[in-house]
């Protein structure tokens, strides 16, 4: 039907390791909504069949952070809620990356104050800042593209080739 | 079946004697000023009068004056679902003496709302039950609505998660 019906029965390609493993990371990113405000409902809206997130393969919004690859981080964080996301971001499996969406999340935005963090680049790795207040929904695909490019750029000494250190966290009881 | 300002004032001044009080009016809204040590027993008489039924707390402000010589003001914001109609208590603390009579004895609801005043003010209810801060963290050690307190925080006072 498609590329394998015409190159033939006992056909083979010849790529990299690395290669093949950045193209199916690459199409296959799954998104944390760490969707704390009215960004949140921006990134519902690049969910929905008009703006359609699934053509970029990042249709599977996971609300266990385990699953995730990519956390999307929508809305204003305040320093008590900071600790909340870097405790999901600690969850996360590497390799992962993070979208900052909306001006709070880049940069206080509006909001400053002496609660809202001004900028989550202040803990947490950021890879593409997304600008807007709420970003539409295609500047927000657009940022997906952005970390798609930059995860099929990615080779395997990239990250880290251990497993990181557990934290174990308990309750104060 | 409407209530009128000089209704209201008029059984406070019959049914409760001993309560001194002023009152103000802006743009139809009726205002009773008075002493803090009074504030319970009029929420309970504004709630439990059978003519009156201010059954409804829809919140409680504060306020700084800063330079004033009673420092804080205590705003309640009282609705009566019967009449249709608001009415406020102000009364006024001292930073000195900064505390007041808890209500939530009579409004449920004042509990929270009392939390939030003192989480912003400093101002602590005698009789809480549970006074505990609001929004900011347990360890946080200022009163952040306060004018002396800087807009962007004090530094190290509200940690954020390290890199």
């Amino acid at each position: 039907m498609g590329l394998e019906a015409s190159l033939g029965e006992n056909s083979f390609f010849a790529t990299t390791v690395d290669a093949l493993v950045a193209w199916s990371r690459e199409y296959s990113v799954w998104p944390m909504p760490m969707g704390i405000s009215c960004c949140a409902i921006e990134m519902m809206a690049a969910g929905d069949p008009k703006f359609d997130i699934a053509r970029f393969g990042s249709e599977v919004m996971r609300f266990t952070p385990r699953q995730c690859d990519l956390m999307i981080v929508a809305g204003t964080v305040t320093n008590k809620m900071a600790w909340v996301v870097k405790k999901i971001w600690d969850q996360m499996p590497e390799p992962k990356w993070c979208i900052a969406m909306g001006a709070c999340t880049s940069s206080g935005g509006m909001y400053r104050s002496y609660n809202v963090v001004q900028g989550i680049d202040q803990f947490l790795p950021v890879d593409v800042y997304c600008a807007g207040c709420p970003p539409r929904p295609e500047n927000l695909l657009n940022a997906l593209i952005q970390i798609q490019e930059k995860i099929g750029r990615s080779k395997a000494k990239d990250f880290p080739n251990k497993l990181p250190e557990l934290k174990i966290i308990q309750n104060a009881k | 079946m409407a209530i009128t300002k000089d209704e209201i004032i008029n059984s406070l001044t019959e049914v409760k004697p001993n309560i001194l009080f002023e009152t103000n009016e802006h743009r139809d809204e009726l205002t009773i000023i008075i002493n803090k040590k009074d504030i319970l027993e009029l929420c309970k008489f504004l709630k439990e009068d059978i003519e009156l039924e201010f059954k409804l707390l829809e919140d409680i402000a504060g306020v700084d004056w800063a330079r004033r010589k009673n420092r804080f003001s205590v705003i309640y914001h009282l609705f009566s679902l019967r009449h249709n109609f608001r009415i406020s208590v102000k009364t006024d603390v001292d930073e000195c003496d900064c505390s007041i009579d808890s209500i939530s004895s009579v409004f449920k609801v004042a509990n929270w709302q009392e939390r939030e005043v003192y989480d912003m003010f400093g101002i602590s209810f005698k009789n809480h039950p549970d006074l505990r801060r609001m929004y900011m963290p347990e360890e946080f050690e200022y009163y952040p609505l306060r004018k002396e307190f800087p807009l962007m925080g004090i530094p190290g006072s509200n940690p954020i998660p390290k890199k």
